[in-house]
This record gives C-alpha cells, sequence and structure tokens, in this order.
C-alpha cells in the first residue's frame, strides 16, 4: 500500500468518517452530548460529497427523516445518546416492520434521565435490544477503539442494507470522546454492500415477497409506487390482519437476522481456550478487563476475555462453549448488571462475579483487579 | 393500478349519462341533498342511491363533485 | 367527467371511510388538484401519519408512505431533502399534525420546505371514537370532553402563518370548487403550503352534538355552507361576527426563499459537490 493514511482522531469523528466511507448519503440529527461531533463532521462533510445533512427539531423527527431518506435509496444516519435514543423507540420499531435500512449511533452516557450528560455508562445495552414496543430484530455492535468505530460503522451499514433493517452502534462517551491514532482504510479496501434492487426496479407487486435466508428487495420510491406502512402488511406492503400472514411476517421479520447470522456475528475471544476466569465484558469496560487479562496471565492464572463486536445478536453459543468451562465468570460493566443478565441465561453452574460501577468514572482495570482479588483463583 | 371493476347502473338523461356503482354507494345520501333537480333518491331496501327522475338531470355534476365514494358519475353529452 | 381511476389503486375500494365522511370528498379534490398539476405519479410521494385520513394513501397511486402517528413530515422532510425533484404531499388530521405532530408542523413551516400538507380538519379523533383535539370547538362534547370542552382550540392557519408557512389557504367539505384551487395552488406553490379542509364527522362527533350541527351528516355539510365566510367578506365582519365562522380562501401567499433549494446552493458553492 502506498503511503498508508494516519489520523489521530476522536471516537465519534471516526464513527462519522466510517460512515463516509460506508457511503453515507444522509445524516438527521439532534444535538446530544456526548455524540455531536458525529453531527458536526456531517454538516460539514455531506454537502460537499452530494450528500446532505439537516438538523431536525427533535430525535423523533431525526430518525423519521433518515427512514424517509432511506426510502428514496440513500443510506442514511443519525446519532444520539441516551435520552434521544428512548426517544428514537418507536421509530426504530418502524424501520424493524417496514425494514427499511438504516443506522442509528448511541454514545452512551450515564442515565437514566438526564443523567451524567459527560460521563459513560453502559446502561442503555438492554434498551437497544427491547427498547421499542412488540417482538422485532436487533443488531446491535458495540466498538471498543477509535479503530472499530470506524470500521464497525462501514459493517454496520453493511448489516443494514443487506438484512433491511436498524443496525444500532453503542458507543460510550469514553470511546466516543478519546482519541486514538489509526490508519484510514484505502477506498475499495473494507467492503461496502449496497441494497439489493428488485432487477427491472418497476412495477413490483409483490415488494415484501421473501423467503427467510433472502431479505426483502424492496424498491426505492420512483417507478414501483410501493406503499409502505408500520401496519403488519402482507406481500405486496398493504395492510393485513390475516393471522396466517401476520404470524408469518412476524416471525420472518423478527428472525430473518438469525438465518444468516453467520453474516452478523463478531466477537474477540482473547485466551479463551484454557480460561478458567472468563471476563465478560464489551465497549470500554472490555480495555480494562484485557489489562486484567494480561496481568492474571503474567500471574499464572488461567483468564480469558470474550468480547462481543456483535452485541446483539449475542454469540450465546461461543460464549457458553467458553463459560463452560470457566470456573469464574467476570462481568466488568458500567451499569447494575444487564449484561450479566445475558451471562446467566446461557451458563449453568459456573459462579458469575458481577463488577458494577455506576458512579460515572470510567471502569478501569484496577476496579476489576480488586473486585478478583479474593477469589482463590 | 389495478382495474376492479364494479358493476354499473346506467341512466340515460337528456344532456349526460348518469352512472351508480352500487357496489361503492354507502348510501349517504349527499348526492341526493344537493342534487339541484332532485333527481335521485334512496332505494330502501339496498340503501342505494338511483336515479329515478333522470329526465330533470341537467349535467351539472355536484353528485359527482360531493360524492365521498367514486359511487357515482356523469358523462356529459 | 373525470376519470379517477388512473389515480386509485382500485382494487382497495371502497375505502373505510364512514359513509358522508368528508375524507373522500377530499381525496377526490386532492387527485383532481394533482391531475391539473399534471405530475408523474412516479415522482409523487404522498405521506400521512395515523388516523382516519392518514388511510388515504392507500387508496392512491403513487409512491406512498403510512408512518406513525404525527412523524408524517418529519418523514416527508427526510423524502424531500435527500429527493428534491420529488413531490411531496402530506396528508395529516388535526390531531395527527397539531397535537402529537406540532413540533414538526411548526418547524416545516419555518424551514418553508417545497411540501405540501393537507390537514383534513374534522376537529376530533375520528378513528379512536371521537375525543377532542386541539381544533375541536369549545363547549362541544366528545368521548374525552363529556360535559364540554374547555379548552380552546388553535386557528390552523395562524399557527401556519405565524410559524414561517408562506401559502395558507382554508376551505371546506362543502366548498369543493374552492378546495380544488386550494389544494391545486398549495402544489405549485414552492414553498411549505398548509391547506385546511374544514371537514366535519358526523360519526363520532355530530352525533354528540346534534343541538349544534343538526341531526344528520348531510346538517353537518350545511353547517359548513351556512358558516363558511371568504376571507374577504370577513375582513368587513367583527370579531363577535365572527366567532364560529370557518374564513375560507388563501389566507397567506408570499415567496420566500425554499429550504432544499437553499440547501442546493451550499452544495454547488462547492462546485456540485459531487465529488
Amino acid at each position: 500500500m502506498a503511503n498508508p493514511k494516519y489520523e489521530f482522531i476522536q471516537g465519534n469523528l471516526a464513527c462519522a468518517k466510517g460512515a463516509a466511507y460506508a457511503g453515507c448519503k444522509f445524516f438527521g440529527g439532534y444535538p446530544i452530548t456526548p455524540s455531536t461531533e458525529i453531527a458536526e463532521f456531517m454538516s460539514e462533510y455531506l454537502p460537499q460529497h452530494g450528500g446532505k445533512f439537516i438538523q431536525m427539531e427533535d430525535e423523533i423527527a431525526s430518525i423519521g427523516s433518515i427512514i424517509g431518506a432511506s426510502l428514496t435509496g440513500a443510506k442514511a444516519m443519525t446519532a444520539t445518546s441516551g435520552p434521544g435514543f428512548s426517544l428514537m423507540q418507536e421509530l426504530l420499531g418502524y424501520a424493524c416492520i417496514a425494514e427499511v435500512p438504516i443506522v442509528v449511533v448511541d454514545v452512551m452516557r450515564g442515565g437514566p434521565s438526564t443523567g451524567l450528560p459527560t460521563s459513560p455508562a453502559q446502561s442503555d445495552i438492554l434498551q437497544a435490544k427491547w427498547g421499542t414496543h412488540g417482538d422485532h430484530p436487533s443488531i446491535t455492535i458495540v466498538p471498543n477503539s477509535v479503530e472499530e468505530m470506524f470500521t464497525e460503522t462501514v459493517r454496520a451499514f453493511n448489516l443494514a442494507e443487506f438484512f433491511r433493517t436498524p443496525v444500532i452502534i453503542l458507543g460510550d462517551e469514553i470511546i466516543g470522546h478519546m482519541r486514538e491514532k489509526i490508519r484510514i482504510p484505502e477506498p475499495g479496501e473494507l467492503e461496502v454492500i449496497n441494497r439489493s434492487l428488485p432487477n427491472n426496479d418497476g412495477v413490483c407487486k409483490t415488494p415484501y415477497a421473501s423467503d427467510l435466508n433472502k431479505p426483502v428487495c424492496l424498491p426505492n420510491f420512483g417507478k414501483s409506487r410501493i406503499h409502505v406502512t408500520g401496519l403488519n402488511h402482507d406481500d405486496t406492503g398493504f395492510p393485513t390482519m390475516d393471522p396466517k400472514i401476520v404470524a408469518r411476517e412476524n416471525e420472518r421479520i423478527s428472525m430473518k437476522i438469525y438465518h444468516q447470522r453467520n453474516l452478523i456475528d463478531k466477537f474477540e475471544a482473547l485466551h479463551c481456550d484454557d480460561a478458567k476466569v472468563l471476563f465478560l465484558a464489551i465497549g470500554s469496560a472490555a480495555r480494562a478487563a484485557e489489562e486484567v487479562v494480561n496481568v492474571l496471565r503474567e500471574r499464572g492464572v488461567k483468564a480469558g476475555l470474550f468480547r462481543p463486536i456483535t452485541l446483539w445478536p449475542f454469540p450465546k453459543d461461543e460464549f457458553a462453549k467458553y463459560a463452560a468451562n470457566a470456573d469464574y465468570i467476570v462481568v466488568p460493566e458500567m451499569n447494575l448488571g444487564q449484561l450479566k443478565t445475558v451471562a446467566e441465561r446461557f451458563t449453568k453452574r459456573t459462579k458469575i462475579i458481577p463488577i458494577n460501577l455506576v458512579n460515572g468514572e470510567p471502569l478501569g482495570p484496577d476496579t476489576i483487579i480488586s473486585a478478583v482479588n479474593h477469589l482463590n483463583i | 393500478m389495478g382495474k376492479r371493476e364494479f358493476q354499473e347502473t346506467k341512466y340515460e338523461g337528456e344532456k349526460c349519462v348518469l352512472t351508480v356503482r352500487p357496489a361503492l354507494c354507502k348510501g349517504c345520501e349527499v348526492c341526493i341533498e344537493f342534487c339541484p333537480k332532485k333527481v335521485l333518491s334512496l332505494e330502501r331496501k339496498q340503501q342505494v342511491v338511483v336515479a329515478d327522475h333522470i329526465e330533470n338531470c341537467i349535467a351539472c355534476g355536484m353528485c359527482e363533485l360531493r360524492c365521498p365514494d367514486f359511487a357515482i358519475y356523469i358523462e356529459k353529452k | 367527467m373525470f376519470d379517477y381511476s388512473q389515480y386509485l389503486r382500485n382494487e382497495k375500494l371502497p375505502h373505510i371511510w364512514c359513509p358522508g365522511c368528508g375524507h373522500g370528498i377530499v381525496l377526490k379534490s386532492l387527485i383532481r388538484a394533482v391531475a391539473k398539476a399534471g405530475w408523474n405519479k412516479d415522482e409523487i410521494v404522498l405521506v400521512s401519519g395515523i388516523g382516519c385520513a392518514s388511510r388515504l394513501p392507500g387508496y392512491v397511486d403513487f409512491n406512498t408512505l403510512h408512518t406513525a402517528h404525527g412523524r408524517a413530515l418529519a418523514f416527508a422532510t427526510g423524502i424531500k431533502l435527500a429527493k428534491p425533484e420529488m413531490h411531496v404531499i402530506v396528508v395529516s388530521g388535526d390531531g395527527d399534525s397539531l397535537a402529537i405532530g406540532g413540533n414538526h408542523f411548526i418547524h416545516a413551516c419555518r424551514r418553508n420546505i417545497d411540501i405540501t400538507l393537507i390537514c383534513f380538519n374534522n376537529g376530533i379523533y375520528g378513528m379512536t371514537g371521537g375525543q377532542y383535539s386541539p381544533t375541536t370547538a369549545s363547549g362541544d362534547k366528545t368521548a374525552t370532553s363529556p360535559f364540554g370542552n374547555v379548552e380552546p382550540h388553535f386557528n390552523v392557519a395562524e399557527l401556519a402563518k405565524g410559524a414561517g408557512a408562506t401559502f395558507v389557504a382554508r376551505g371546506t367539505s362543502y366548498g369543493v370548487p374552492q378546495l380544488d384551487n386550494y389544494i391545486y395552488q398549495g402544489l405549485m406553490h414552492k414553498g411549505f403550503s398548509v391547506i385546511e379542509a374544514a371537514e366535519a364527522c358526523f360519526t363520532t362527533h355530530g352525533r354528540k352534538n346534534r343541538k349544534k350541527y343538526g341531526p344528520s351528516n348531510l346538517d353537518m355539510l350545511k353547517w359548513q355552507r351556512d358558516h363558511a365566510v371568504s376571507v374577504e367578506k370577513a375582513a368587513g365582519m367583527s370579531e363577535e361576527e365572527l366567532q364560529d365562522k370557518i374564513i375560507t380562501g388563501v389566507l397567506h401567499n408570499v415567496e420566500k426563499p425554499e429550504f432544499t433549494e437553499q440547501y442546493q446552493k451550499l452544495i454547488d458553492s462547492f462546485g456540485g459537490g459531487a465529488k
């Protein structure tokens, strides 16, 4: 590669650049700490690259505008934090049932409510899966570095466009605001997927026809003059209350991501094969856990870190495999035990050690070390 | 888009042909009330509009204009 | 006289609205205005929120989008900005556009984005069985104001004008030819157009207020006829006389920079921005 391009940039900026790399052409958002830098970059970048930026009147309008833009064919994105993410829930469900690809970034901060606007937290992770009402799919990605804020945003767009569903990126105030040196991938280096359109893009009688292992091939607004609604609908896109169709479509829309989850799954397993003390951690907490794993390994303790990068759907099989032969599963997180509830589901008898930091401070290695020191490991 | 044929009842007037599509008529009587020449009335059993005085029709089109349901229209001669 | 079938999804008829409901009348008015505008159906996106009026998109043969309650204008803004060459029309009830959708209403007016909003104002939440809305007349009985509505109501036109809409008109489901004209002017206007179609819902509203509006749906239409006053005539009438009148006509019509054009100028300033 010619002279590689390095930049020393902030996580939020890397996320925005990743979106640009993926071909994002529309950003609709609303200012909120700690994610506003993403909007600021987009307001400068997009009009200079054939894209559109708009600051809407609130977060509901923000996600509404990007669903509209996506329906015209544009790759579209918004970014927010806890309070805005809560406002966006209803329309996240709309994008799920109408099968409209969008990317929603939630840079998590102390919650609930106004909470700690400038402090990190990881307390929105279950909301990312079940925040909106009704059964629905959730693809949620949790980067834990500035580099992953870039590369995982590209992946988020690819998954959204391929599966025709919203993809959520959960950063946190640390990952969003810290700076790291990263190499900017060359154009073409990372795969960029564009949505598949019906070949004729013309009149399409059944835009929502799909079998489970092939996502819908919805045409963009234009010649096909389709109908899109948040009501349960059949293959033609029009509302239906036929129990058979409603059940089939509800299952298809929720399960479509599971039928090709190999395209979605992504995790990091550090020293997990023989790990007796298995850490389960995501995002910035996983950085601290990694440090502790190295420290414990030097002390001769068989420690390992299992870090889901795709949090939802949770990589349960791989986690269960490693958890089975661990004596302890340590779950450090900046909330009162949300990831722990997931760990509990997939471990039979292994002892789970929760480490819950909810004081607004970053969860550092020392907090973890002091919590595991007393274990007879 | 899809052309679903609705059964039509035609009435031959002096100035126009008036057509009623019973399947679309909900018997709201708006056309009957506002027809300036009292051409129309409600057929009790079916609760559907009929033009029993087509001879008075002046093809003003008020019925088509006011019908909320695409159930009545005229074709001027 | 007019062939609606080329604009309709005929297989979806008859529509769900009650016998004599104004929504069907305004739908036909909209279709005639679109026909007069001569727009290509492939370039029209018709967006709605939730409620009786918001079922309209299902019946027309355009690109149609039935969004969530109150959010039609937010979706429509995204569509219009992403693809300005599309003709974007929003149909929305009084509750949908002015209660839950109020914030998007005033900001769409402020931006003066080239979208035409037709507000189906029947002064009631019909779909949910007749609760009062921001435009229900004070004193009217509804499912949630059984003792008479104690709240004052919006003047939709003044709200739109005050928020920045550059074309505002009001018609009624009785004065159909005039309504056709106001909708047509709104479609042709470059900027945010608000056309309020004052209508009547007998099923959930009229029936509870027969003393005021009369014993039947037909009487509600006549009530509109008898209470509609042209803006020209209203100019000579006192506040007191105009108390329960519906002032019809083009109430505001100015030219101001249109949002997507202003944004395009920004893009063009970078040399087309197609880098």
